[in-house]
């Protein structure tokens, strides 16, 4: 199957209609929750929590030997969110610094959730085959159902963050602060954590533990490189995830059956790439250039101050000089004289310069200027 | 100064585990005053107004903002925090951050709108900031980024303000015109608390003075005791001395 005959098949295809919009709706709820975890700061909740997730999958297991998704989901939600306050608990109460804590939390979790899952793999029990899919995720399991919960969830979370906008945002910028305006920030906070664990946990079954924080911060931190404003970047941060979800769903879809998390995330991180070199302001490519363009435009008035300096005591400012005058002057060079005559600053004739009217005055009130963009 | 006190605090004490950072400290700070705190590095400075206005919770002591609770009088009382306890990149602009101090008028929910918009504004006027006011806040100086920080706390037009070293790192110019601001503040009836470093501009900028290390060593007007004695008491070293040798 080729990308186009997947799009074609999209609207007649009813599982695979049903996966692609798993992805795209698991994308956004994603990029737009995972924008708050980036802008506060903690980029490794995320791969914490969603490690943490995977003992809850197994004892859900244990416990109830079924295996439909909506019991080991609230198994993985359970045990993600005690890995969450154990985390805070850690940070606040003993000196360690959260990067040792999430590693910490982390590293127990995920350690203890294989041991159950080989555990349960030896047990007699014909039940068992399919729990290590929520390492890597499996996409193609997705059902319907699944697909309407994460849009409930993806709803309710849109709701909450509309509500207490501007609660989340000055806790974002400023927590202290926002505490002595009286508001209660500890129900903020847990507010979005929350959400967050609940992204992460949706996420399980389609990108698996191990991948599900690219799904969380890719979109985010590629979203932050075009805008300076909060709300464009997390909206932006949803469109990006939903990309990836439907595209990373077609190319693996279309080539051979690809594992679908993997490549969902792939696609996501080439979003970001784009975006650091690409993006206008903060972007690499346009830094260089604006970066280039500053100096030659230096280089350019440096080359203009000198001459003012040598006419500066003629009574004719327009008196020519030998060009030879300037080559012990760094910023000299053919080019940047020709660029100085198409600003009207000098003239040329053979072997000579002289300043113009123009160049003058420019020379004069190089330093009287203000930033422009004052 | 009026003879109504502003801010009170009883027996306050705050420990990090088992060290204590402020221990005991009594203070009155009467209305309409323009006080300094100094003291040397850890002399929990900082630590006096976040336990003060609830970011830090002490183990012992109580405050008490004109007679009442300090947390029912929240609306009295706004806070300038140091400049570098935010991260400057977050995608705002500066008319944003100073918006920020209408939230706590408004309470849950309510979105800021036209009102708290023109007031946001003219206290950007009031730190000589209206032209930047569409600027992303990565792209303002030092001394711009405190004014804003300023502004914000102007917006709340509380009665009673605390500031956290709003002079550092800032160029001459910003630290005349906060001082400017603050003095027209205490003109107006207002109480500034500003922990201070420079104890060269303490008597050319305040009229009270608290001495704090640890535990307090002084409080009251500069003119009557900020002196060498209480200096000594609280730097360990007899400080124009040590300066002039």
């Amino acid at each position: 199957m080729t990308i186009t005959e997947y799009f074609n098949l999209l609207f007649t295809d009813y599982t695979l209609r049903t996966i692609t919009l798993g992805t795209a709706v698991l994308g956004a709820i994603c990029g737009m929750l995972g924008s708050f975890a980036v802008l506060r700061k903690q980029s490794l909740l995320g791969d914490a929590i969603s490690h943490a997730a995977l003992p809850g999958i197994a004892v859900a297991f244990l416990i109830t030997g079924a295996k439909d998704t909506n019991t080991l989901l609230l198994g993985a939600l359970v045990s993600g969110l005690i890995g969450t306050f154990w985390i805070r608990g850690m940070t606040k109460k003993t000196h360690l610094k959260s990067d040792t804590a999430l590693g910490l939390v982390l590293s127990l979790f995920f350690g203890f959730g294989m041991l159950l899952l080989t555990y349960i793999q030896k047990q007699p029990n014909a039940n068992q085959a399919g729990l290590d899919k929520y390492l890597f995720g499996q996409a193609a399991t997705l059902v319907e159902s699944d697909v309407i919960l994460m849009l409930i969830v993806t709803g309710l979370a849109l709701i909450v963050m509309l509500l207490f906008w501007k609660e989340f945002k000055i806790l974002l910028f400023d927590a202290d602060y926002t505490k002595t305006l009286g508001f209660n920030t500890k129900f903020i906070d847990i507010t979005i954590t929350f959400f967050i664990v609940l992204a992460i946990v949706l996420g399980l079954q389609t990108v698996g533990v191990v991948l599900m924080s690219a799904m969380l911060l890719a979109p985010a931190a590629a979203a932050r490189q075009w805008t300076n404003k909060l709300s464009v970047m997390v909206f932006l941060a949803a469109i990006f995830g939903a990309f990836s979800g439907v595209f990373g769903t077609a190319i693996s879809a279309s080539q051979n059956n690809l594992s679908t998390g993997p490549v969902i995330v792939l696609v996501a991180s080439v979003f970001v790439l784009f975006s650091f070199i690409f993006s206008p302001g903060r972007g690499l490519l346009f830094r260089q250039l604006r970066f280039r363009r500053n100096r030659r435009d230096l280089q350019l008035k440096k080359t203009l101050q000198f001459m003012f300096g040598i006419v500066e005591t003629h009574e004719n400012i327009s008196h020519p000089h030998a060009i030879k005058i300037l080559n012990n002057f760094q910023g000299f060079a053919k080019s940047s004289l020709k660029e100085m005559v198409e600003k009207g600053w000098i003239s040329l004739n053979g072997q000579e310069w002289a300043l113009t009217q123009k160049g003058f005055e420019e020379a004069q009130t190089m330093f009287d200027k203000k930033d422009d963009n004052e | 100064m009026s003879d109504k006190i502003a801010i009170q605090v009883d027996d306050l004490t705050v420990a990090y585990n088992y060290k204590p950072v402020l221990w005991d400290i009594d203070l009155v700070v009467p209305e309409a005053v323009l006080m300094a705190i100094v003291g040397p590095n850890g002399a929990g400075k900082s630590t006096l107004i976040k336990s003060i206005l609830g970011i830090i919770d002490p183990i012992a002591g109580s405050v008490s903002i004109y007679g009442k609770p300090y947390k029912k009088q929240r609306q009295l009382v706004a806070y300038v925090p140091q400049k570098g306890s935010v991260d400057w990149d977050f995608p705002t602009t500066a008319l944003d951050v100073v918006m920020m101090g209408t939230y706590g008028s408004l309470g849950w929910i309510k979105r800021p709108g036209k009102k708290e918009k023109k007031a946001s504004l003219e206290a950007l006027e009031k730190v000589g900031m209206l032209s930047f006011k569409s600027r992303q806040i990565s792209q303002l100086s030092g001394g711009q980024q405190q004014r804003v920080f300023l502004a914000r706390a102007l917006v709340q037009n509380a009665s009673i303000y605390f500031m956290d070293e709003p002079f550092q790192g800032v160029d001459a110019t910003t630290e005349i015109a906060i001082i400017n601001i603050l003095k027209e503040l205490r003109k107006a009836g207002k109480t500034v608390v500003v922990v201070h470093h420079d104890l060269q501009t303490v008597p050319e900028y305040f009229d009270w003075v608290t001495f704090l290390n640890v535990k307090k060593i002084a409080t009251g007007p500069v003119k009557d005791i900020f002196n060498d004695d209480n200096l000594t008491k609280t730097y360990g070293i007899n400080y124009k001395v040590a300066v002039n040798k």
